[in-house]
């Protein structure tokens, strides 16, 4: 018997096409029309061309706020994948307890953006803060607004401090996946712990770990509000990441044209790095399946 | 319209996008094919090929820019090469 082939189904995605259009895509051309001009304001364009995408390339202020936002990336992912790998492992499995724990490694991800940078803004203040007076009282030397090093390490403590119940939710997640069976033939086999989570656990967390790389990197290389909060991007522009370095050409000293230049470039890194992270995982799935 | 600062190389930018996208949405109805995988290793279809080959343009106009700085339209004859070598063996 022929089926009729009937492709009328497609209009019921056309809101999601229309909210995505008003949403994401006119915006993202209005960007690109913006990263050819220059404009001072009372919506008068001048053409520019190519002109800020030439001056951004040569400029060693955004290398350089490239090169910090890669490797904030790098540390927190090389931190916190690890971490909550390691608490998700030590969860309790049932009962009360699971319950409890897994309520409690959601509250740091309930906390607002902006509320998360005030706590460790007071936190670390060597006047009134719990953390920066111990550590001074302590004789050692943290003042994370005068010393790069104490602002690095106080904005990545941070961001551990806020996202690491994201990786071990997750982690934990794929763990309760695993069937009794794969523990009980391990057993059989008197497999060490270390050859379980070898070659059970972590090949069977990997799907969900992926996804947590893949959500903590986006997130940590388009993160704002936190350290702006923190330090503003200081001292100096020793944690000035891309985002902090954007508002502040975009908002700070409202250059649109080049802003809107300087988010193409941002976007594309991200677009990129996604689809990476996109195709090893689809990869990855089809090889299990 | 104004809002939006539109100049006609960027309208005629777009245009060719949407185009393509409805040039490979026609293509991939009327004749649809599997994936293959090719020298990356990774399964890719026409479409997947198409955004490989936008996204890599994109980053050799950027690299044509800062590293030779100057007649900026021959970069799209290595996007051309490039694409070429996209489609043919990815």
């Amino acid at each position: 018997m022929n089926k009729t082939l009937n492709q009328k189904a497609w209009f019921l995605v056309l809101p999601v096409l229309l909210l995505v259009a008003f949403s994401a895509v006119i915006p993202l051309m209005t960007v690109v029309n913006y990263s050819v001009q220059d404009t001072f304001g009372n919506n008068q364009f001048f053409w520019a061309g190519l002109e800020w995408f030439d001056e951004l390339i040569n400029d060693d202020r955004i290398w350089d706020a490239l090169w910090r936002q890669l490797m904030f990336s790098a540390i927190i992912l090389c931190i916190q994948v690890p971490l909550g790998v390691f608490v998700a492992l030590n969860m309790p499995k049932k009962g009360f307890w699971a319950s409890f724990c897994l309520v409690v490694m959601s509250l740091p991800l309930l906390v607002p953006w902006n509320v998360v940078g005030t706590i460790w803004q007071i936190f670390g203040r060597v006047d009134i803060g719990l953390l920066g007076y111990t550590l001074s009282s302590l004789g050692i030397d943290y003042n994370y607004t005068s010393d790069p090093l104490a602002a690095w390490i106080t904005i990545i403590v941070m961001d551990v401090w806020h996202w690491t119940s994201l990786v071990a939710l997750l982690a934990y997640a794929g763990l309760q996946s695993i069937p009794d069976a794969y523990y009980q033939a391990a057993k059989i086999d008197q497999a060490s712990r270390w050859n379980v989570f070898r070659y059970i656990e972590l090949p069977k967390m990997m799907g969900v770990l992926m996804i947590a790389i893949l959500l903590r990197f986006m997130d940590s290389f388009m993160i704002y509000t936190e350290p702006f909060v923190v330090t503003g991007g200081g001292p100096g522009n020793s944690t000035t990441l891309l985002s902090i370095d954007l508002v502040k050409l975009a908002l700070g000293q409202f250059d649109l044209g080049p802003a809107a230049a300087f988010s193409i470039m941002y976007y594309l890194v991200i677009l990129t790095i996604s689809y990476v992270f996109y195709t090893v995982m689809t990869n990855m799935d089809k090889k299990e399946g | 319209m104004e809002w939006m600062a539109w100049t006609w190389p960027t309208a005629v930018f777009f245009i060719i996008i949407a185009s393509t996208l409805v040039v490979f949405t026609i293509l991939a109805i009327k004749f649809p094919e599997t994936p293959r995988q090719g020298v990356l290793g990774m399964e890719t279809t026409r479409g997947d090929r198409l955004f490989i080959t936008l996204l890599g343009s994109a980053f050799i106009n950027l690299a044509w820019l800062g590293l030779v700085g100057a007649h900026q339209p021959y970069a799209l004859i290595v996007c051309l090469v490039y694409a070429i070598a996209v489609f043919r063996w990815v």
